[in-house]
């Protein structure tokens, strides 16, 4: 059901996009205003998210200590998984952002008779997640061709090892980044419906951005290998380098294709900073991650640490149980006032 | 209710129709409301123990009644929805963790098979991302636009009494152990979220006896298991006698001692019940044998800390004792006892909280010269570092072949594992003072370790399937080792893991018991002038201490 909506709402996104684009003049909505808003949103709720974030103190020093910590000399620091030094946090947080380290460490548990439980290594997902983000990532970068004008060397060289990593399948060259996502997505949507944990958590918040970037995926495939004129290419990047110099014009007709892709691209940058997907930048701001496990060495600061808050005093201790304690001979601070001679 | 015969849990815990056995439930985990029975909650807290805590200065524990979770009516107080939501509201401002972690979840379900509770029981609840949703989805429904604009269709839901329910059932169902943050790709650490739910559920009087009394016994007596003075020193004096008795060698140990160079300090349980009690033997040979200048105190006579499974302000209250007592005394720095949670506040908390500790001075040991700048703001070192660094500079004559009838494994606890990195220390020492001990499965260790199933005050005898349950995992690493390597020892470094860990191995792995490192210290060392007391090994030959410091003289 979750994912039959979310299945909906994109085909009514497409749908929008598609009547909507057909209507004489719409083109602008679809193709400058809409974009603009979105990446006006996509911006200012990301920065607003980050802000919010870190308007909340972090109180305590809590990292998650996944190794030997630093200690004596003789007993070796693990340095990745439990560091002390900025150096080693920065070293942890990148593997972390990079290569996925946590999910690497990924293991399946299983129940056997007996009973006995049993784990075993399970690095789908991490593989999984790796390829639909990289592919992504790259796909990004090489869209800013579409955008730049001339296109740097640099950016041609990324689109040529994209497209020369794969065999060349007629014209125009395939690129390895499409099949990638594709299979990432694919895989993280089976992965859902098989996997019955996550499809018991799962929620229309985890299929949407997932048909959301499959129909954009989609969409764009469909524009560069089938329903291509080498029209439309022209007058596309007409208008996104005019989107980039904030003088955008819509000189001809580009096929309703385009404009599916654009808004589909575009409600995903304005559902991003309001969704799961600022994991992104959440990320870095993980306490649990971003931390030196150096709390003992160094005093962390709570900006609302309580100065009020103190012990049950050591005073009011002793005069409850003073009499007991002179008695056992424990040393206490006030002694005992004198018996008074019992008459 | 009975525990169920160890036949029929191994069965249920396998073919019990259960997410973790593979019969998916067919309604949604919001149309599953939490349904109280005996045997599936820890009892509320008595009225006079939250009444205490709640007069005492900088704590609030407000709404004190009787009440039982399995009645309807929970006497909540009338605007309860409104105190949760402004509470909510606070600690998103006041904890940076908190709102990433509402935030950051993708829902991938790396977590959901890394929980001893899920493991065990199967509830889909305790997969640690739907404990998380637990929360999650009103955090969605009042804090966020999705949800104030797309309600459930967005993943929220109103905070209802229902809710609160669910809120008590799994935030109790929960150890903090981490065990999911490891896994977690943002490192979501699910302890923080448990933390806020038991908070939250304090702000309207909801709380179980088994965490109140211990922290009301901590604050009014020094120890959370409500020793007077007299009485806590009668226990410590005691085991000195039992460890003249054994060894020959008379102890000399100080209470509430001014001037002392070390103040030690150790979970109350430790001088209290078996196995900790020899655990306590062991530091108090250690200590006579390399003549530690050093004193207990029976004001700050806990290491444990019931207020880390309550909230953030009877932790630091409770907590508090510890510099104030240093400084009383006039010691020059701590050294803390085997203790999981107690370790995770003095690492993690203490410092931040009640510190600086500044008239202290860096610890150095006394014996070797060593400085511990790994605890130069805390002035806090750990039994284990403190030991291994004695071994290691050849400060100690040690013969492991007294621990010759120990075959051991070790269990990392998990504070003190995935919340301040002690792994090889303890392990160090096990090497030094057992002729042979052996590793469980790389994946139930270190990082990795399984919870003893009890901990965050879970350890109370009414919830006893739940916490055989929840420690399956760990049992089932030791039986794994048990098999193949006939361990008959587990040995830890924490205080609930010598309670709870014994009643585990009772029930999944008889005959095999539970001692801490520094019981196995204690029987390998050899002390001057010693004279130790013979015994009958398990042949029924005589021999010196056959069972170590639990030789029976």
């Amino acid at each position: 059901m979750k994912y039959a909506f979310s299945f909906l709402a994109v085909l009514a996104l497409v749908l929008i996009a598609w009547l909507g684009s057909m209507i004489p003049g719409m083109q602008y909505l679809f193709g400058v205003a809409i974009p603009y808003l979105a990446i006006l949103i996509f911006l200012g709720g990301f920065v607003y998210r980050v802000v919010q974030w870190a308007k909340s103190p972090v109180p305590f020093s809590i990292p998650t200590t996944c190794g030997q910590g630093k200690s004596l000399d003789f007993i070796k620091q693990d340095k990745l998984d439990c560091p002390t030094k900025t150096s080693e946090v920065v070293a942890r947080m990148f593997l972390e952002i990079f290569a996925f380290r946590s999910l690497f460490r990924n293991t399946k548990s299983e129940l056997h008779e007996g009973p006995k439980i049993t784990y075993e290594s399970s690095r789908w997902l991490w593989l999984a997640a790796l390829l639909f983000h990289y592919s992504f990532l790259v796909i990004i970068i090489r869209h800013m061709r579409l955008f730049l004008n001339p296109v740097p060397q640099w950016l041609q060289f990324l689109d040529f090892l994209d497209a020369g990593a794969m065999l060349q399948v007629g014209a125009p060259l395939l690129y390895a980044s499409d099949l990638a996502i594709l299979a990432g997505i694919l895989f993280l949507f089976g992965r859902r419906l098989v996997n019955r944990n996550v499809r018991y958590i799962s929620l229309a918040n985890d299929y949407f951005p997932l048909f959301l970037i499959f129909a954009i995926a989609a969409t764009g495939i469909l524009m560069r290998y089938f329903l291509r004129t080498d029209i439309d290419i022209i007058n596309i990047k007409e208008l996104l380098v005019g989107l980039v110099t904030l003088s955008p014009v819509i000189n001809a007709e580009i096929g309703s294709i385009f404009y599916i892709h654009v808004f589909l691209v575009s409600a995903l940058l304005i559902y991003f900073p309001f969704s799961k997907l600022m994991h992104m930048g959440g990320v870095f701001m993980s306490p649990t991650r971003n931390m030196a496990n150096d709390s003992r060495a160094k005093r962390h600061i709570n900006p609302w640490n309580d100065p009020s808050i103190k012990p049950h005093s050591y005073a009011g201790y002793e005069d409850e149980f003073r009499e007991f304690m002179v008695d056992a001979g424990i040393p206490v601070e006030k002694e005992l006032p004198p018996k008074k001679d019992e008459e | 209710m009975a525990l169920a015969k160890l036949e029929q849990l191994s069965k249920s815990v396998v073919q019990g129709p259960s997410l973790a056995t593979g019969a998916v439930p067919t309604k949604d985990w919001m149309e599953t409301p939490a349904i109280f029975k005996e045997g599936n909650f820890a009892y509320p807290a008595k009225q006079e123990k939250v009444e205490y805590l709640d007069s005492q200065d900088g704590l609030s524990f407000p709404n004190a009644r009787i009440w039982s979770p399995d009645e309807d009516d929970w006497k909540l107080p009338e605007n309860w929805q409104e105190t949760i939501l402004k509470g909510l509201q606070e600690r998103l401002d006041k904890f940076r963790s908190l709102k990433i972690f509402m935030d950051c979840c993708v829902r991938c379900g790396a977590c959901a098979d890394k929980c001893h509770f899920f493991l065990g029981t199967g509830d889909p609840k305790n997969m640690p991302v739907l404990r998380a949703e637990l929360l999650r989805s009103v955090y969605r429904n009042d804090f966020t636009l999705a949800g104030k604009l797309f309600g459930k269709m967005a993943g929220g839901r109103e905070m209802t009494v229902g809710v609160l329910k669910e809120w008590f059932m799994y935030s109790y169902q929960c150890t903090e152990c981490r065990r999911c943050s490891v896994f977690c790709p943002y490192g979501i650490d699910t302890a923080e979220v448990t933390m806020m739910l038991r908070e939250l559920l304090h702000l309207v009087g909801i709380g179980i006896n088994w965490i109140l009394e211990p922290a009301s016994n901590s604050n009014r007596t020094g120890n959370h298991m409500g020793l007077q003075p007299h009485t806590f020193k009668d226990n410590v004096d005691f085991l000195a006698e039992d460890v003249e008795t054994l060894t020959g060698v008379k102890i000399n140990h100080s209470f509430n001692r001014k001037g002392a160079e070390v103040l030690f300090i150790t979970p109350s349980a430790d001088v209290f019940a078996e196995p900790g009690l020899y655990t306590a033997m062991g530091y108090l040979a250690l200590f006579e044998q390399i003549g530690l200048d050093y004193t207990w105190s029976t004001y700050a006579s806990e290491g444990g800390n019931f207020g880390l499974f309550t909230n953030n302000e009877l932790m630091k209250k409770l907590n508090a004792k510890m510099f104030a007592e240093a400084k009383r005394l006039g010691v020059k720095y701590i050294i803390g006892g085997e203790c999981g949670h107690m370790w995770r506040v003095v690492h993690q908390y203490m410092d931040t909280m009640n510190g600086p500790a500044d008239f202290m001075e860096v610890p150095r040991s006394p014996i070797t010269g060593t400085v511990f700048e790994n605890a130069r703001s805390t002035k806090m070192i750990h039994i284990s570092e403190f030991t291994a660094d004695l071994i290691k500079h050849g400060k100690i004559k040690l013969d492991p072949s007294r621990n010759k009838h120990v075959k051991a494994t070790f269990h990392d606890s998990c504070n003190t594992a995935r919340a301040m990195g002690l792994m090889d220390e303890p392990r160090y020492i096990l090497d030094h003072v057992v002729p042979d001990w052996v590793e469980m499965p790389e994946n139930t260790i270190r990082e990795q370790t399984f919870c003893c199933g009890s901990g965050t005050g879970l350890n109370t005898d009414e919830i006893m399937e739940l916490r055989m349950r929840a420690g399956l995992p760990r049992a089932n690493a030791v039986k794994h080792v048990i098999d193949k390597h006939d361990v008959n020892m587990l040995s830890c470094v924490c205080a609930i893991d010598r309670a709870t860990l014994s009643s585990l191995m009772g029930y999944w792995n008889p005959g095999c018991d539970v001692c801490g490192v520094s019981e196995l210290v204690g029987n390998a060392l050899v002390m001057d002038n010693e004279k130790r007391a013979m015994g009958y090994d398990a042949e029924g030959n005589e021999s010196e201490l056959p069972d170590g410091l639990r030789t029976m003289v």
